[in-house]
């Protein structure tokens, strides 16, 4: 409705928004032309474009490590955080348990609390508890903070649910187990798949947290905040773009799946009588 | 319906682990604040000096008002760029604007060091800016004050904050009905007019969770000032950060973080009150 109607002319708004989208996405867009630059990351114009940035970023082993690193503690967290945020979601949707209010708040912490806080608390606990600062703890970490986005992603999937064909599936004989795998798990399936995506890629990207918990082995986002220390060339702007590259791939296949989500209700709604 | 195992099997897990991994981290955080060091050693004897000295010092008072008044700043910019943007989107992008939408989602999946980094590229004194402005020859020295400035600060943190300042803003104006705005054209109201007795009251929910965000978000930031920040851009969350390191005094740490936690949390609480009370329906 409200985008047939037309709209009043605005040019200086139009003007405006375009400016806007000039300012959100400039920074990107340097970062990505200068990864091609071969006399560094400053200077205008950029000259003598080159891949050079990009072979020796393909030969830095360091990087790799920490991108195995990153990669191995983010495939944990999901995992993790999935099970945990699956679990409280169901919880919070069906169960009544004593302190049901305040466990949902305290899940949702991690989210809205500044990352230093998190980190800071669970450095605390893991010197407290005399865990050595490993990838170990920084998996604990994004796993435990990250059960908050979980758990609103698959709560709302649980609310937007049809509860008719649990019923039906229960009265027909089916114990809770069964239901649960055959039915309620396979109708969560695109919230699942959304929340996995953004869980991996927030924690390919962390930074506040991990900054605490980190021990030896560097994670990406870390192995590259200590390069910026030490003086930086345009492989930075190599990794970064690549990460960008790899962040845009995820996007599409989240709005995939997204609007493949929504084409199947728009195919409820046509099916049903 | 379901048995009580069920429902006790799917609770219990994430309730022990959240106890144990969330609730328990944050309670020593709290114990800390109450306790002290003596010669590099931490003593767990409860008392309020910590405390104390946060607020007999005015270092510490004067970094918190920097920090407001940075936080205050992001906020300020996300808003006059965020709103105006979704506004726009809502009411004149017409077909374009499920692509439009998209586009201002991706810079969030963008990682947040990436973008702050791509800005120490551009202030930098042979940054790109410098650079640019030179080959335009509007100054022939490069101009020192961009990087390393709480200027630098309040761009970098706009910058990665107006996306989620528009997010809630665009929500709250895609669900204004649009009946209330041509009936406000058709009695005879102009475009100013319109907007501000009626799509502007009925966006200020979204608008409330936005500045919130924005605020929460940047008061309790430590990366952005080490980034781009310099000595004159340091934050209270640096301090945080320096006492948890090279300074070693936990304690204090602990007493600032607990500060700033109450800040924030008092600030969603009042947010969520404000939101509640300026809902229509």
């Amino acid at each position: 409705m409200s985008g047939q109607a037309p709209s009043r002319r605005a040019p200086f708004l139009t003007i405006y928004a375009a400016l806007v989208f000039v300012f959100i996405y400039l920074p990107v867009v340097v970062l990505i032309l200068y990864s091609f630059n071969r006399d560094g990351v400053g200077g205008f114009p950029p000259r003598h474009l080159t891949l050079d940035w990009y072979r020796q970023l393909f030969a830095d082993a360091s990087i790799w490590d920490a991108v195995v690193n990153s990669l191995i503690v983010a495939a944990g967290s999901v995992a993790l955080s999935l099970t945990l945020g699956l679990l409280a979601a169901l919880a919070l949707d069906r169960a009544t348990f004593p302190g049901k209010a305040l466990f949902r708040r305290l899940v949702l912490l991690p989210l809205i609390l500044p990352g230093i806080i998190t980190g800071l608390s669970l450095l605390m606990f893991a010197v407290f508890a005399g865990a050595r600062l490993s990838l170990l703890t920084v998996f604990l970490g994004h796993g435990t903070a990250l059960i908050s986005v979980a758990t609103t992603e698959l709560f709302a999937g649980l609310q937007k649910m049809d509860r008719a064909q649990e019923e039906a599936s229960l009265d027909l004989g089916a114990t809770p187990w069964q239901t649960f795998w055959r039915i309620t798990l396979p109708n969560l399936k695109l919230s699942l798949i959304a929340a996995g995506l953004l869980i991996f890629t927030l924690s390919m990207d962390e930074i506040a947290v991990t900054f605490f918990l980190i021990g030896r082995d560097n994670t990406l986002p870390l192995e590259i905040w200590g390069r910026l220390r030490r003086g930086i060339t345009p492989e930075i702007n190599a990794v970064s773009t690549l990460i960008f590259a790899v962040s845009v791939v995820l996007i599409v296949i989240w709005y995939r799946v997204r609007t493949r989500g929504l084409g199947a209700d728009a195919q409820d709604l046509l099916e049903r009588p | 319906m379901c048995s009580r195992v069920y429902k006790t099997l799917a609770s219990l897990p994430p309730l022990l682990w959240v106890g144990l991994f969330l609730l328990l981290p944050y309670a020593l955080m709290f114990a800390h604040s109450f306790w002290a060091v003596h010669d590099g050693v931490l003593v767990h004897q409860w008392n309020l000096h910590n405390y104390v000295t946060l607020f007999s010092k005015p270092v510490y008072a004067g970094v918190l008002l920097r920090t407001m008044r940075i936080a205050a700043s992001v906020t300020l910019c996300s808003l006059l760029l965020g709103y105006p943007l979704a506004y726009y989107l809502s009411f004149h992008a017409g077909a374009r604007k499920e692509l439009l939408y998209q586009l201002v989602i991706v810079p969030l999946w963008v990682s947040y060091l990436v973008r702050g980094y791509a800005w120490k590229t551009i202030l930098g004194s042979e940054g790109v800016l410098n650079g640019f402005l030179q080959y335009l020859h509007l100054t022939h020295e490069p101009v020192a004050f961009l990087l390393y400035s709480p200027f630098a600060v309040v761009l970098m943190l706009t910058h990665i904050y107006t996306p989620f300042v528009f997010l809630p803003i665009y929500a709250a104006l895609e669900h204004i009905p649009r009946p209330l705005v041509e009936a406000s054209h058709d009695l005879g109201a102009g475009s100013v007019q319109t907007f501000l007795r009626v799509i502007l009251p009925l966006s200020i929910p979204g608008l409330l969770a936005g500045a919130t965000f924005a605020f929460v978000l940047s008061l309790g930031d430590f990366l952005a000032p080490l980034l781009v920040g310099g000595a004159s851009g340091t934050m209270i969350a640096n301090v945080v950060q320096s006492l948890f390191g090279a300074a070693y005094d936990w304690p204090l740490g602990a007493a600032i973080s607990v500060c700033i936690l109450i800040i924030t949390i008092s600030l969603l609480f009042l947010s969520e009150r404000l939101e509640k009370r300026w809902s229509f329906k």
